[in-house]
């Protein structure tokens, strides 16, 4: 499956950024590359966000590891740590690390990161001085608290805050050193810095602001910090956190473009065309990276570029801060302050209650925000101002938060805040759950995953659709963002991604070998991971693979739609939603002679029968099939139906015969099983009267060819198609529809419908292995065909009376 | 209690179930993937879903209707959710499987 050698990509540090862009590059492309990584430092990849929440004991060294070793061994990663690169050979294309090893390369990233920035004072090479970077750091800060020293930081920003706050929790006396008047100048306005130090004074930190360090002070080991207006802060442990300059050094020696940091475009890559650079190395558009959420975005752009979509671009998103000190509580996103005339500024404050708030417009736009003491409406505001919201209407009432301004105004549209949420408010429509219930649940067993949140709870547990919002109550009500796992269940630690790779790599051709294979932790998996494997390996090995029934939902198993009082609906198909008066015969005999309580026309253009005892269904389908008449799939995670309006056989405003061509491309697809349910629609003109914007795949004639548009969806979340490509035949309709079902059938996770995989893969993607490669298309086309010839037998016919499977319909005993 | 007799392992597919008339109601009889026997009157303690059409795995079966997940000894529901299904007694002897059940007739057809 897999003939193509694969390329070499190489990763200059195993930190976060670097981390991250292979983590999104195994996702959209798993078997490109070969993938090799160094780090400088000997741990495994860790949060260096989380490095202040270490400091202050709330957390250990393992709580903040994101990929542990076996990850690295599960994805097939080299992994080289305490190993850094020192050289890079553009013209050979090969690394060569510390420890003498030289390894080639395709791409390479780099991802060095920043180094602490060190002011040249003197003093700096003192026993007892350190920054505030990595672990290793935080391991002496730890070892001078335990020997009761006292403490100096010097940088009243984010990271120096964060280190005296940490310092004092180890029970440091610590003094805090700041260059300007107030702290945090560049995230807080004057007023805000200003509470903000009367708040950690308060908690006893000292402060020393226009303070201007001269010299660190000491002969054999640091002493204090001397400043230059004569003060003296005395302190045996001196943390010097005042800002992080990217790490160039590698790169500059390289030859590569540099300037304030390693210069990459909207694509990522560097001056050298096959070296990309992410995270706090790099500088875009003259601006260089401190906080984490431009590097996740980065590290997608970066993998799409990777996986082969050119079109990938880096935009910087809208920055918004928060500090990690328990219990104070600060905001801040955008501008500060008004920067001319057409910006205005709205205040609020409570100087008893400590609470504070700015907010800066321009234009009836949100563009800054600056919270202090209570910041429950922080998210409310950020994405009014990332959505760059008309606020026009909500002006009077913007400062007083979300919920006052949407009982006052309906709110703005698309914004969403868990904190302002009251608690009877519905969250979950499917199970009828509120949000004081979800709160209550999570505070009363503590509950730190969604997925702990859904079984406790049901929030979330049925369609999903509300999972974001139960996420956002999860990780306002614990403080943390929650991990959302990948594991497919809890059987196993892998994700689907991981073991579709797996089964096509390793040639695993049972669901035993791909249990034992996996280290699975139980033996014969659970109701979540069998039907998803067996799923996977009928995709993989058709012919060879044997369906296994007892690892199918019970619709899939008899082939009709269970309902919630044991009996079954039977649905027979309907080509292109054509019927005759003798299949409608049939299928009124039927109804009359199995007594069916009720017939419904479905969504999908054909016709229902419920209600039908599951002993009788062998003998239903039998009738049904005397008439011609087979399974709809009405059950099934496969192809559903092909909707289609008259088209120009009949409609004056038809452009082609959209019947005739939904009626063909049914008898292409039905059988074909899918990760989840598969509908498309065939209009014969733009008014679209079949729906096809909906569909997973819809065709919308136009009088110079036929439309193909892809993604749709009508149901819980709906989403309308992305146009994919016009062509003039029906012809390439059938053999790009062809590829496309099969694509998706070797992409899509198990239970993931178009819409989510067309978002999660990209278009781009999609367009160049259907699109622009045309060899590539061909292949798709030719293994769907080559699966169909197993799938497409009517299941009914093979049980109606006497069949196989007949266990299945029979009691196995009746006990008078 | 009478043993009934009510067909043999075979008839059960491994890993899956059939279903018993009596006079308590639907019984369902699950096999495991190691040849183990359970019974459980055939409703979900949830909303009555028929367990028997769920898919079954190490001792527990999923129900078909919500995928509650009950426990095939005990007839108990995982926690968080709250349920018990109640058990029938059942023993397998040679290939032949027995249903302990209550004053019944000891007649089986099928």
């Amino acid at each position: 499956m897999n003939a193509q050698p694969r390329s070499r990509l190489v990763v200059i540090g195993n930190g976060m950024a670097g981390m991250r862009t292979v983590e999104e590059l195994l996702a959209i492309a798993p078997v490109r590359y070969d993938i090799t990584v160094f780090g400088a430092e000997p741990h495994p990849n860790y949060n260096r966000i989380m490095l202040s929440s270490v400091l202050a004991g709330e957390k250990g060294v393992d709580d903040i590891v994101i990929n542990p070793r076996q990850w690295y061994a599960d994805n097939q990663i080299t992994l080289h740590t305490g190993d850094p690169v020192v050289a890079i050979d553009r013209a050979a294309k090969t690394v060569t690390a510390a420890s003498g090893l030289v390894v080639a390369y395709d791409k390479l990233l780099i991802a060095t990161g920043s180094k602490p920035l060190m002011p040249p004072l003197p003093g700096l090479e003192l026993p007892g001085v350190v920054a505030f970077r990595d672990i290793h750091d935080v391991d002496k800060m730890l070892a001078a608290a335990k020997a009761g020293s006292r403490a100096v930081v010097i940088g009243g920003g984010l990271l120096g805050l964060e280190a005296a706050w940490g310092l004092k929790r180890q029970g440091m006396p610590v003094a805090l050193v700041h260059l300007m008047p107030t702290l945090m100048e560049r995230q807080l306005d004057v007023e805000a810095g200003s509470m903000l130090q009367r708040d950690l004074t308060d908690r006893g930190l000292h402060f020393f602001t226009s303070g201007q360090t001269e010299e660190i002070t000491g002969t054999t080991h640091a002493q204090g910090v001397k400043l230059a207006d004569g003060r003296f802060v005395p302190g045996e442990l001196v943390v010097v956190a005042i800002g992080i300059r990217p790490n160039v050094d590698l790169a500059k020696a390289a030859g590569l473009a540099i300037n304030r940091g390693i210069e990459v475009g909207d694509d990522m890559a560097t001056s050298d065309a096959d070296i990309y650079s992410v995270g706090e190395c790099v500088e875009h558009n003259g601006q260089v990276f401190g906080l984490v959420a431009p590097l996740w975005e980065q590290a997608k752009v970066c993998a799409a570029q990777l996986a082969g979509d050119r079109a990938a671009s880096y935009v910087t998103p809208a920055l918004s801060t928060r500090l990690k000190i328990t219990g104070i509580d600060v905001f801040s996103a955008g501008q500060l302050t008004a920067q001319d005339e057409a910006d205005s500024e709205i205040v609020f404050r409570d100087a008893a209650k400590g609470v504070y708030r700015k907010l800066v417009i321009r234009e009836d736009r949100l563009v800054g925000a600056v919270m202090y003491g209570d910041v429950a409406d922080a998210n409310w505001y950020f994405q009014l101002l990332r959505q760059e919201s008309d606020v026009g209407p909500l002006r009077d009432r913007l400062i007083f938060g979300q919920q006052f301004a949407d009982a006052c105004c309906g709110g703005a549209k698309g914004a969403m805040d868990v904190a302002a949420m009251s608690d009877d408010t519905q969250v979950c429509g499917c199970n009828g759950v509120s949000k004081g219930t979800i709160v209550k649940a999570i505070n009363a067993k503590g509950l730190t995953s969604l997925d702990e949140v859904r079984a406790h709870t049901k929030a979330s547990a049925s369609c999903g659709q509300c999972s974001g919002v139960v996420q956002a109550i999860l990780a306002h009500v614990t403080g943390a963002d929650a991990a959302i796992s990948e594991a497919m269940c809890k059987c196993t630690e892998h994700g689907h991604a991981h073991v579709r790779q797996a089964i096509v790599e390793q040639g695993l051709k049972t669901q035993g070998q791909v249990r034992r294979a996996l280290g699975w932790k139980t033996d014969d998996g659970c109701a979540k991971c069998r039907p998803a494997l067996n799923y996977y390996l009928l995709c993989a090995w058709p012919g060879e693979y044997l369906d296994d029934a007892r690892s199918r939902f019970i619709n899939e198993r008899v082939h009709a739609n269970i309902q919630k009082d044991g009996t079954y609906s039977v649905v027979p198909r309907m080509w292109g939603g054509l019927t005759t008066p003798d299949e409608l015969r049939a299928i009124a005999d039927v109804a009359d002679k199995f007594k069916v309580p009720m017939v419904k026309v479905t969504g999908g253009q054909r016709i229902d029968l419920f209600g039908i005892k599951k002993e009788d269904l062998p003998a239903v389908w039998g009738d049904l099939n005397k008439a011609g008449l087979v399974s709809g799939h009405a059950y099934a995670k496969g192809l559903r139906t092909v909707k289609t309006c008259v088209g120009s056989e009949w409609c004056r405003f038809g452009t082609q015969d959209s019947t005739g061509l939904g009626v063909k491309l049914e008898k292409l697809l039905w059988g074909s099983w899918t990760p989840h349910k598969v509908k498309l629609a065939v209009s014969g003109c733009p008014r679209n009267c079949a729906e096809a914007t909906i569909k997973d795949f819809g065709i919308v004639c136009v009088d110079a060819g036929y439309d193909i548009l892809i993604g749709g969806n009508g149901g819980i979340e709906v989403r309308v198609t992305d146009q994919f490509t016009r062509v003039a035949t029906e012809d390439e309709v059938l053999e790009i529809i062809a590829a496309l079902m099969q694509l998706y059938r070797e992409e899509g996770f198990y239970l993931e419908r178009t819409a989510p995989w067309v978002e999660r893969v990209g278009m781009a993607h999609i367009k160049a292995r259907v699109l622009d490669d045309g060899a590539g298309r061909k292949a798709l086309e030719a293994r769907f065909l080559f699966s169909q010839q197993y799938a497409q037998i009517d299941p009914w016919a093979e049980r109606a009376e006497g069949g196989i499977d007949a266990h299945e319909f029979q009691p196995l005993a009746v006990v008078e | 209690m009478d043993w009934i007799n009510i067909g043999t392992l075979s008839d059960i597919p491994a890993l899956g179930a059939r279903t018993v008339e009596t006079s308590l109601g639907e019984v369902a009889v699950f096999r495991t993937a190691t040849d183990e026997v359970f019974a459980l009157i055939n409703r979900c303690p949830h909303k009555g879903g028929p367990l028997s059409e769920g898919i079954v795995s190490g001792r527990k079966v999923a129900c078909p209707l919500h995928n509650w997940v009950i426990d095939l000894n005990s007839g108990a529901a995982d926690a968080p959710d709250e349920g018990c299904t109640t058990t029938v007694p059942v023993r397998q002897d040679g290939g032949a499987i027995f249903l302990g059940l209550e004053a019944a007739r000891k007649v089986a057809h099928g």
